[in-house]
């Protein structure tokens, strides 16, 4: 008989650290985090949330400590195209539509099966605004615009920088409802955010930047 | 699941950066306007004589060109960096350096190409004889992509400071040299009926190794500019 092998957690930090002119920007970090997980990660300003992120996404290296990505250390060619990361700064060009911008990062990224850019930004709430250039847009639908990835590329793992900044009631509800959706078919996702997040499906993992 | 593939993101790479130009094409006759009258102040400096201004013309044009390159040199990677587009083509799961070699092409193609059309009308106001023009030409098609690629090197290095304008002026020039001279050299040659094919085979041969290196170098350099 042989054993069944343990699904190696999706993506596992150890020890991780990340020092800013020798000074640590945040204490080591130790998490896991599997497949149809999600996981909150918490800290006051400052305390290092948006370092960790880009850390995550592979724009900044790792100081120390180790980050491994389904068991084995993570490297930009094994996880390409599965880490989605949605910061600050939100990606789009001001001068083409949403739906210009979509067709783009589609065409950068791949995109799910069965779904046509109308329906995705149909979805979103930007029904009436496809065509209107992203800098005429509202802070709000600006975000949704870019949300608006997340339902057509195709990735396991989002990293979502303060998803619910700059958006209404129903586009809380609305980030709520993708992550769900994203969770219960076996992805993962990992958020900034402070509170507004309420998760249906069980209690979400929390990470605590410490200082 | 569709996988995007690279000849597709190639495609949307170019077909995006040659887009935006088109929606700001104010920008892209400001470069032209520009090199039209630098190359007019010549003939009113030194006087209508037109034994002299043929022997300048060649090596006007291409300074003036050059020059003119540069203007619009230092928005090449500026306005992905502040949106953060280019976060998420460094993330996006296509090669880096293939990504940004479109991104190069399309930057010569909107400000290289309207120059090179032009340079017969400002070779032609400093009595450049028609008979050099092809080679002019020529030198023009080698030599603008050599500044395209090593140009772009350069901005990806100053990419995170600010007021990089005159830093990237200071730091492309000297490396400008040895086109200018083999470019003007074979517009000399071939104004004096000599042979002109060895400097542009030099200059085609350093425009080969930029293409194939440039790219390499460009996205190793973005890299570290965003990894700060």
């Amino acid at each position: 008989m042989t054993a069944v092998p343990i699904a190696a957690p999706l993506l596992e930090a150890r020890a991780l650290s990340f020092l800013r002119q020798d000074e640590p920007v945040f204490a080591p970090l130790d998490f896991r985090l599997h497949a149809g997980e999600l996981a909150l990660v918490e800290g006051d300003n400052g305390s290092g949330k948006t370092t960790l992120m880009r850390i995550l996404a592979g724009l900044l290296h790792v100081s120390a400590g180790e980050l491994r990505w389904r068991g084995e250390p993570l490297r930009r060619d094994r996880c390409t195209g599965e880490i989605l990361f949605l910061g600050h700064q939100l990606g789009l060009k001001g001068d083409f539509s949403p739906r210009e911008n979509l067709r783009i990062a589609a065409g950068m990224n791949g995109r799910r099966d069965g779904l046509s850019i109308a329906a995705v930004l149909a979805d979103i709430g930007l029904r009436g605004y496809e065509d209107e250039p992203v800098r005429r847009l509202s802070a709000g639908q600006r975000k949704r615009a870019a949300l608006a990835r997340l339902l057509l590329l195709p990735a396991t793992l989002w990293l979502l920088d303060e998803p619910y900044a700059n958006l209404d009631r129903t586009g809380i509800a609305l980030v709520n409802w993708l992550l769900e959706a994203h969770v219960a078919r076996g992805g993962a996702a990992l958020v900034t955010s402070h509170g507004a997040v309420s998760f249906h499906g069980g209690e979400p993992q929390r990470i605590r930047m410490h200082d | 699941m569709n996988r995007a593939g690279t000849a597709t993101a190639c495609a949307a790479m170019l077909r995006r950066d040659l887009t935006l130009a088109w929606r700001r094409r104010g920008d892209i006759t400001m470069p032209v306007l520009y090199a039209l009258i630098v190359t007019m102040l010549f003939p009113f400096a030194l006087g209508p004589e037109d034994t002299l201004l043929q022997r300048i013309a060649g090596g006007v044009v291409l300074v003036t060109v050059l020059l003119a390159m540069l203007l619009a040199l230092d928005a090449m990677f500026s306005s992905d960096i502040e949106d953060g587009s280019l976060e998420q083509l460094v993330i996006a799961p296509q090669p880096l350096a293939l990504m940004l070699g479109m991104k190069i092409l399309a930057h010569w193609i909107t400000t290289a190409l309207p120059l090179i059309v032009i340079a017969p009308l400002l070779a032609g106001m400093l009595h450049l004889p028609t008979a050099v023009m092809p080679v002019l030409l020529l030198a023009l098609l080698l030599a603008t992509p050599l500044l395209s690629l090593l140009g772009a090197v350069l901005v990806a290095l100053t990419a995170g400071t600010r007021r990089s304008g005159m830093l990237l002026a200071l730091m492309l020039l000297p490396l400008c040299v040895p086109a200018v001279i083999f470019a003007a050299g074979a517009v000399a040659a071939a104004q004096q009926g000599l042979p002109w094919a060895a400097p542009l085979a030099w200059l085609g041969s350093a425009l080969v190794l930029a293409i194939v290196l440039a790219p390499l170098a460009c996205a190793a350099a973005l890299r570290i500019a965003l990894d700060a």
